[in-house]
C-alpha cells in the first residue's frame, strides 16, 4: 500500500509535465513557432503575474498562447500582437514597461540618480584638486624662514 | 554638522513614507486596472443556455439602459458568495446579463437551479474568447455598462458586503451618464 503510494507521488510529477505537452499544439512552421515562442515571453501571466505566458501553466495562459500562435499565423509581427493584447489587457500585459509619459519616472530615474552621483563625486573631486594652500603672511613667512636658517646652521 | 549629512536620511524617511501610504492604501496589487474603462464594449455575440433564457451579443448592451454584465462558472466558488447581492440588483430593477464563463451548459443550468437564476440573459462563452476580449483574468468579474455600451466600472473577483456601495454607486454614476 505505501509503495503503490510512493509510486504514485513519483509519477504524479510525470503525467502532470506530460499534461502540458500535450495540449500545446506548436505552429507547424519552426520560423514562426520561435517567433511566436519570443513574443509568450514578453507577455505576462495575468493570473501568477511575474511569470511570462510561455513560463506558466494557468488556463488563462494556455488561452493566451493560443491566441498569440493565431495572431503570428495569421501573419502579425511582435508590435501588432502586443498592441492586440495590450488593447484588451493594457500595459500590464508587457513584462517590459513602454517608455511613455507614464513611465518616464520609472525608466529616467536610475539613470539621472547615476548621473546626478557621479556628477557630485567629480565635482568634489575636483574641487579638492584645484584650491591651491592660501598664500602665506607676513608672520609665517617670518616662522617659515626660521625654521630654515634653524635647519641651515644645524 | 551640514545640512547636506542629512540628505540620506530624509532620502529613507521618504521611501518609507511612500511605501506605507500604499501598502495602507488597502489597493490590492493583484487587482490589474481594466484598459477597457469608458470604452464600448468589443463585439461579441454570445448563444443563450436554452430556450427559455436568452444570449446577447454588445448590442444588446447598447439599448440606453444600464446592465451590470457579470462573469461566472459553475465552478467558480467564490461567484456564490456574490450570488445574493446580484439577486437582490435584480429584484431592485436593474437588469444583470451573465456570461456563463468556460462553463458546460448542464452545468450552468445546475449552478442556477441551485442558487436561483438572476440574470436577465446569459451568454455561453465556452472557449472564453469573449473573456479575453473582455479582459476577464478571474472569475467572478462584474461590469457595469452605461446605456451607451460602455464600460464605466469593473470589479474584479466576488463583490463583497464592503464592495456593495460602491458598486451601486458606480450603477449609479452610469445611469447619469446615459439616462437610464
Amino acid at each position: 500500500m505505501k509503495r503503490a503510494l510512493l509510486l504514485f507521488l513519483l509519477v504524479l510529477p510525470l503525467a502532470a509535465a506530460a499534461g502540458v505537452a500535450v495540449d500545446e499544439t506548436p505552429l507547424a512552421d519552426p520560423a514562426a513557432e520561435a517567433q511566436a515562442r519570443a513574443i509568450m515571453r514578453e507577455i505576462r501571466c495575468l493570473v501568477c503575474q511575474n511569470q511570462s505566458i510561455e513560463d506558466s501553466n494557468a488556463d488563462l495562459a494556455r488561452d493566451l498562447r493560443r491566441i498569440v500562435r493565431e495572431r503570428v499565423a495569421a501573419g502579425d509581427d511582435a508590435a501588432a500582437v502586443k498592441a492586440y493584447l495590450v488593447a484588451r489587457y493594457g500595459d500590464w500585459i508587457l513584462l517590459r514597461p513602454p517608455f511613455k509619459p507614464e513611465t518616464f519616472v520609472l525608466w529616467l530615474f536610475p539613470p539621472a540618480l547615476l548621473a546626478a552621483l557621479a556628477a557630485y563625486a567629480l565635482v568634489r573631486a575636483r574641487r579638492r584638486r584645484l584650491v591651491a594652500p592660501p598664500p602665506l603672511d607676513a608672520e609665517e613667512r617670518a616662522r617659515l624662514a626660521a625654521v630654515l636658517e634653524e635647519e641651515g646652521e644645524s | 554638522m551640514r545640512p547636506i549629512h542629512f540628505l540620506p536620511v530624509a532620502a529613507f524617511l521618504l521611501i518609507v513614507g511612500a511605501f506605507s501610504w500604499y501598502l495602507l492604501s488597502g489597493e490590492d496589487p493583484r487587482v490589474i486596472p481594466s484598459a477597457l474603462i469608458d470604452k464600448p464594449v468589443p463585439e461579441f455575440e454570445l448563444p443563450a443556455l436554452g430556450e427559455d433564457i436568452p444570449g446577447f451579443s454588445s448590442a444588446d448592451l447598447a439599448e440606453g439602459r444600464v446592465v451590470l454584465v457579470n462573469v461566472f462558472a459553475s465552478w467558480c466558488a467564490p461567484c456564490r458568495v456574490e450570488h445574493p447581492f446580484l439577486s437582490a440588483l435584480a429584484a431592485d430593477g436593474v437588469p444583470v446579463y451573465g456570461i456563463a464563463y468556460k462553463d458546460a451548459p448542464e452545468d450552468t443550468r445546475a449552478f442556477l437551479a441551485e442558487l436561483g437564476n438572476p440574470y436577465e440573459r446569459i451568454g455561453v462563452d465556452r472557449d472564453g474568447r469573449v473573456g479575453i476580449d473582455l479582459g476577464v483574468y478571474g472569475v467572478p468579474e462584474t461590469y457595469v455598462i452605461s446605456g451607451d455600451g460602455r464600460i464605466r466600472h469593473k470589479h474584479v473577483g466576488p463583490i463583497l458586503p464592503t464592495n456593495e456601495d460602491g458598486i451601486r454607486a458606480a450603477i449609479r454614476a452610469a445611469q447619469r451618464v446615459s439616462g437610464r
